[in-house]
């Protein structure tokens, strides 16, 4: 039957509204669903083409690899899923560093990456982290921190928790320097990565309908033994509990950024 | 609970001391009767319990240390203020929100020095643990330590930490408040301080809600405590979808003082009474002591800068990575 022969990559299902999207108006919309303005996740490659100027990036410490340090073994070895992820997600961890501008203003930036590992935090994004802040003090640079990330990784175990208080440690840091950190989150950020850099932020902003928290809904539910509000720990919640700055669109997103560090430039 | 009690009170792997016990209690109970005397008897059977127990406590498995640490009889962290330290004054609340009683805190002197004590606060039985909501503090549990840290720091008192909470508590109220921003910034500002600070995890380290006090200039671990990036049954339900793998996951993440001293994530281990500091509070107070008096002294002679300084890099330098140059040998980094 000749009917519609339209192979499978041309058009994506939106996981909010179920519609059926061509990828062609799906990335001309920054991946922000047309119909329900669903924020699909994005890879560090895109956020970057996304808010920098073109051109313009330049990543730090691609030659930081995670070791299974621990040989912690779940359903498969770590070493084993470190490579699956590298293959899985184009990126050597969940974190992409570097500099580049935003409207022609410079930034130290960090990106997160949600396919590799859920965006995990282990050793080698909180070692990135620090050395990009690290740079924008030695620069006198403002950072920029997209998180997308489901928290520590628990197959560096304890290394993981450690890298709250590295990251959070480089932070204060930087403000004694007066330079400022802007932390963006992104779908979802939670568990160590909501309690360590990324809540931090002089200014925190969040993209629509983002899942922002410390513990994760399902594990509240089982502790409360309670149905949870509609609408609870997305960035919209957050806004309105005083956790969030703003609430900031996908396409207006550069937009907001260049402002903003437009009143932090020295 | 009567020191007897406490005990009895047996964990799963301490069952071979069932037996010894019922002995005792029998030769007891015979003894009061007054017709014989067993007290030789006695003795004899109680070498052999601490015989036991000793064999037992030498090859403890992650999880059974796991059972130690969350033993209801464990000492908290207001049994500690009171054996190791004098004229303790509690200090309360946020000055925004609430009094959190998972989290207690105030003055006390150590030796005649004055110094801010802070620590997750546990109960012994169902009713307390109610009341201290099982030591899992909401934010403005954060916010007080953070309030009374700053308070010692402004005045130049040291500051010794508590930690014992299966970790900050996931709940409605909690997440409304903020408590990822609340650990969050104890993290950046413990950074800060400028005042000698010694953190002790004395039952179980939960994750950011124990490192949410936790970043001293010296971590010591009692030698039964853990202390984790999340529970073992946590680990197991999410890796393995089966909590009921809370061993092997115990085991896979490396919890124990022992593990982490090796890590270089902790300073020093901190003995406990033969059975776990439970059978002995006051000797696991005296130790605890006799280990906070040990680092004290070695961080006195730093400056307000160089404490700081100390602690930047103690926590700077946590993680363990490769550094792969292009077209060169692995290089591997350790720190």
């Amino acid at each position: 039957m000749a009917k519609l022969d339209i192979p499978d990559n041309l058009w994506t299902k939106c996981s909010k509204c179920n519609a059926a999207i061509f990828n062609k108006d799906l990335e001309a919309n920054l991946k922000v669903c047309p119909k329900c303005n669903y924020h699909f996740k994005l890879s560090a490659a895109e956020r970057i083409a996304y808010t920098v100027d073109e051109g313009t990036f330049e990543e730090f410490d691609p030659a930081l690899e995670p070791k299974d340090f621990l040989g912690f073994v779940d359903t498969e070895p770590y070493s084993k899923r470190i490579n699956s992820a590298k293959l899985k997600a184009g990126t050597k961890e969940a974190i992409i560093t570097g500099k580049g501008t935003i409207g022609t203003l410079p930034a130290a930036m960090g990106i997160m990456d949600f396919s590799y590992m859920g965006g995990s935090m282990g050793s080698v994004v909180g070692e990135k982290v620090t050395r990009i802040i690290e740079y924008a003090i030695d620069h006198k640079l403002p950072v920029i921190i997209v998180s997308s990330s489901g928290g520590a990784r628990m197959q560096e175990g304890i290394m993981s928790l450690m890298q709250m208080a590295k990251t959070s440690a480089a932070l204060g840091r930087l403000r004694e320097y007066h330079l400022p950190y802007i932390s963006i989150m992104t779908d979802p950020t939670t568990g160590g990565t909501s309690a360590s850099y990324a809540m931090l932020g002089d200014i925190n902003l969040a993209e629509p309908g983002a899942l922002i928290c410390f513990a994760g809904p399902r594990v509240i539910e089982q502790t409360i033994r309670q149905k949870l509000p509609p609408g609870f720990q997305r960035a919209e919640y957050l806004q309105q509990h005083g956790m969030v700055d703003k609430v900031v669109h996908r396409k207006d997103m550069r937009d907001i950024l260049i402002k903003t560090l437009e009143f932090f430039k020295g | 609970m009567a020191k007897e009690e406490i005990k009895k009170n047996l964990m799963g792997f301490e069952k071979p001391l069932e037996e010894l016990y019922k002995k005792i209690e029998h030769l007891n109970k015979v003894s009061s009767s007054g017709k014989m005397d067993f007290k030789e008897e006695i003795k004899m059977v109680e070498k052999r319990i601490e015989a036991s127990r000793r064999d037992i406590f030498s090859q403890l498995t992650p999880i059974q240390t796991t059972q130690v640490a969350r033993h209801i009889s464990r000492p908290t962290t207001l049994d500690y203020i009171n054996y190791i330290f004098q004229d303790f004054v509690e200090l309360h609340g946020d000055r925004n929100f609430a009094d959190d009683l998972a989290m207690v805190g105030g003055f006390a002197k150590l030796d005649g020095l004055p110094c801010m004590v802070i620590g997750h606060q546990k109960g012994m039985n169902t009713k307390e643990n109610l009341y201290r909501n099982f030591g899992m503090a909401h934010p403005e549990g954060y916010r007080k330590a953070l309030r009374l840290m700053r308070l010692a720091d402004r005045f130049n008192r040291p500051i010794i930490t508590f930690i014992d909470t299966p970790g900050a508590y996931p709940g409605i109220g909690a997440e409304e408040r903020g408590q990822a921003e609340a650990v969050a910034k104890n993290l950046r500002a413990m950074a800060e301080l400028s005042v000698p600070f010694i953190a002790i995890v004395t039952g179980e380290g939960g994750s950011g809600g124990a490192l949410g006090i936790g970043m001293g200039n010296k971590v010591l671990m009692l030698e039964f405590s853990i202390y984790s990036v999340i529970s073992p049954e946590g680990c197991a339900s999410i890796l393995f979808r089966d909590a009921s793998r809370a061993a092997e996951a115990a085991k896979n993440m490396k919890i124990t003082a022992k593990d982490l001293l090796e890590l270089g994530v902790i300073d020093d281990i901190i003995k406990e009474p033969l059975g776990g500091a439970h059978q002995d509070a006051e000797q696991t107070a005296k130790n605890i002591k006799a280990g906070i008096l040990k680092h004290l002294e070695g961080l006195k002679n730093l400056s307000s800068r160089e404490l700081i300084a100390d602690r930047y890099n103690k926590y700077r330098k946590m993680g363990i990575f490769a550094e792969v140059a292009e077209l060169a040998d692995a290089h591997d980094s350790k720190s």
